[in-house]
């Protein structure tokens, strides 16, 4: 059995919204709220929700752009969230993170080149005079020609820039890339290129990915495993097979009927969920998808409103936050 | 004043917004717009033909629409697919008359029931805006302006065209949110833009369309902005109210998806043309165009597949609009080119019913016997199984 490259445990993100006079907390927005699970080295993890359910958050904290409020992060053993910064900061090498705008992650005033050199020199990666040939074989790993490098971002279109982002990501050398929804401003055609672009690198360096998306067709493109969150929860996680054909939580099921699909034949009745994903700021006890949930027993003051599922697992691989699954409760 | 002609598509709801309609149709009395729900040439709404759109930019002129010419029935939902910069909302927008300069309409008419709108004069373009077509943004967010509250904004529409007094205006702009499936409308309608959350202030911008009864709806992008289940939920409510009150709708979108799920026609649009036309259930049985199948087959599926393959990629990139290729637009990125293809600019086709602009489709052009270069036998495989799939 294989070491997780990565474990979270417990894994929390509180922002204090408002506070009293006094300094006391008032109000707080639970964007991730304990959340457990590993990855496997050369796997990719998709992680899906709707706006607002805390992925993005996941990911900062993953990269070092949030301290987590609870919990730890285990990578390769080593916990991430005990160390002092100086030697936090040497583990940022190995977590990097692809944005999702590319329009807005780059710098416009530094050229292509300089952006994917600036990780490198400041990180003393390679002497002086090696870090040009470094930018060039960067370069032509994400399918650019190296003769661009001396162009700046608004010469590019927004597939190349995400390539420019991917390159800046490789320089690192990292072990996991953190990819914050890397395809979804982009056109369906350049969407593909880039997916497969990810794809390929992923074999060519050994990476692992903690892909973050909002739609599931892509999640289950390039996944081996998906988990699925909700109000900074997750409600499921299951291998890739096991959710798409077998989804367990009513919300996972609600999200899967609720794309598309490009088959007029197909057209499905739908789930449709009432309302809007409610607010993370000082949630309800209970479970957090209650309140649009079409599938709860309707009992007042049962464990649905008052008591927090766990995540549990039901098969080999399939865990489920969900009282109406009889192993939940 | 006869008010409200047969056909009248004013059952929104009862009462309140039965007096709206009719004092609406005897406001407009002055200007003498086409009777509302009259019916044309076989319920044909709206006829855009030949229509081109440029835009003069320092560096020359950018072709933004070129040559475009679409039909939409009463009651019909049109889609109108592309990427980013294929024209497809300044068609719309050309359509509205609300382009900015220095975007220009330098071709074509748009016939709304038999007037042309490219020459109406602004007062009259204005009452067609909003009274008989109105149009859905891309941008929730930006959409509303965000010092006014959602009432002020409901009723200046609702005032200006129905020539409502403010307590009339304000009942029925809390119907047309309870419509769109507002929870307490009476609430929501004091709250200012910021105090909504992105689904719910494209329901607002829809009510905002929907209040003057149009008979035609743009909806641009309506759901690009928005979470799967509020899209399922937007989308569910646009076919809802097609069905309810009989408007037609034309559909812009870059996701084929939502096409399949509620648009009977399609128009694929790429660099600024039409390049395919034919009713959803045919574009998706069997796309025809390379540029349609391509975009296709990029979608990753929801199929229960288990071999991750690559996903088909178009090659290359969208071109320049300043510097279109001299023929086909679509030629240096098609699998299938030819020689001719790369010289000369294919024509607007009917084949079968639906209408191409692909060299491989022209009469005489045995596209089945016709050698296909080895880079391209890939594409032409992909045709045929789609042709297997349809019948099994």
């Amino acid at each position: 059995m294989t070491e997780p490259l990565l474990q979270l445990r417990h894994l929390s993100k509180f922002f204090v919204v408002e506070r009293s006079l006094l300094g006391r907390t008032i109000s707080v927005l639970k964007a991730v709220d304990d959340l457990s699970f590993d990855i496997m080295p050369g796997e990719t993890f998709g992680l899906v929700g709707e706006s607002g359910c805390g992925k993005t958050t996941v990911g900062k904290m993953l990269v070092n752009l949030y301290r987590p409020t609870a919990g730890r992060i285990l990578y390769q053993g080593t916990d991430l969230t005990g160390l002092p910064a100086r030697e936090r900061r040497r583990y940022c090498r190995d977590i990097q993170l692809i944005f999702q705008d590319p329009y807005a992650s780059l710098n416009p005033r530094m050229t292509v080149g300089d952006i994917v050199a600036e990780p490198i020199r400041v990180n003393r990666l390679l002497p002086r005079d090696k870090v040009d040939d470094r930018v060039g074989y960067l370069f032509n790993a994400v399918g650019l020609s190296a003769n661009y490098r001396n162009r700046f971002p608004h010469e590019f279109s927004g597939g190349q820039r995400q390539r420019v982002g991917i390159a800046r990501a490789l320089a690192m050398e990292p072990k996991l890339i953190v990819c914050d929804e890397p395809v979804s401003a982009l056109d369906v055609s350049v969407q593909a290129q880039v997916l497969n672009l990810l794809a390929e690198l992923s074999v060519q360096f050994g990476l692992t990915y903690l892909f973050i998306a909002h739609g599931l067709n892509v999640v289950k493109h390039v996944s081996d495993r998906v988990g699925v969150m909700y109000l900074g929860r997750l409600v499921e996680v299951a291998p890739k097979r096991d959710l798409y054909r077998n989804p367990l939580h009513p919300y996972t099921k609600a999200l899967l009927s609720a794309i598309p699909v490009t088959n007029p034949a197909q057209r499905r009745t739908r789930i449709l969920l009432e309302g809007d994903v409610s607010s993370p700021i000082d949630p309800a006890p209970g479970c957090r998808f209650a309140g649009r949930c079409y599938a709860k027993t309707g009992c007042a003051g049962c464990a649905c409103d008052t008591q927090l599922p766990e995540l549990v697992e039901v098969s080999p691989g399939h865990f489920v936050a969900c009282y109406l699954h009889p192993a939940v409760g | 004043m006869t008010g409200v002609p047969p056909g009248e598509p004013m059952t929104v709801t009862a009462g309140p917004a039965g007096t709206a309609a009719a004092c609406a149709a005897e406001a407009r009395g002055v200007a003498e717009p086409p009777p509302k729900g009259g019916h044309g040439e076989a319920g044909l709404l709206l006829q855009v033909r030949g229509l081109s759109t440029d835009f003069a930019m320092k560096k020359g002129t950018v072709h933004a629409v070129i040559d475009v010419s679409f039909s939409v029935r009463e009651g019909e939902v049109l889609a109108i697919v592309g990427e980013s910069g294929s024209g497809k909302s300044v068609a719309a927008l050309s359509v509205l008359g609300l382009l900015q300069p220095p975007g220009r309409c330098v071709a074509g008419e748009v016939l709304y029931k038999g007037r042309d709108l490219l020459k109406l004069p602004k007062g009259e373009m204005r009452d067609i805006r909003g009274n008989h077509i109105s149009m859905i943004f891309q941008e929730p967010m930006t959409s509303l302006n965000p010092v006014f509250t959602i009432e002020d904004q409901l009723t200046e529409s609702i005032r200006l065209h129905l020539k409502l007094d403010r307590r009339a205006a304000v009942k029925r702009a809390v119907e047309m949110l309870r419509l769109v499936g507002i929870p307490s409308p009476e609430k929501r309608i004091k709250d200012y833009p910021h105090q909504m959350s992105g689904g719910m202030r494209q329901r607002v911008m829809t009510a905002m369309a929907l209040s003057c009864d149009p008979d035609l709806l743009i909806a641009d992008e309506p759901t690009t902005a928005l979470d799967v289940t509020i899209q399922a939920q937007i989308l569910a409510l646009i076919s809802d109210l097609r069905d309810k009150i009989g408007m037609a709708v034309i559909l812009i979108t870059h996701d084929l998806g939502v096409v399949a799920e509620t648009a009977d026609r399609v128009i694929v649009m790429y660099c600024g043309q039409v390049v395919e036309e034919a009713t959803t259930e045919q574009l998706f049985e069997r796309p025809l165009h390379p540029y349609t199948l391509g975009l296709l087959r990029s979608i990753p599926t929801m199929e229960d597949t288990e071999a991750t393959e690559p996903l088909y990629m178009i090659r290359g990139m969208v071109p320049n609009p300043l510097h279109l290729p001299r023929g086909c637009a679509f030629a240096p990125r098609c699998d299938r080119r030819r020689a001719r293809c790369a010289a000369e600019q294919p024509a607007l086709i009917e084949v079968e019913g639906r209408k191409l602009r692909c060299f491989l489709f022209e009469p005489g052009c045995n596209q089945a016997a016709t050698a296909l270069s080895p880079e391209s036998a890939q594409a032409g495989g992909a045709v045929r199984r789609a042709d297997s799939e349809v019948a099994p």
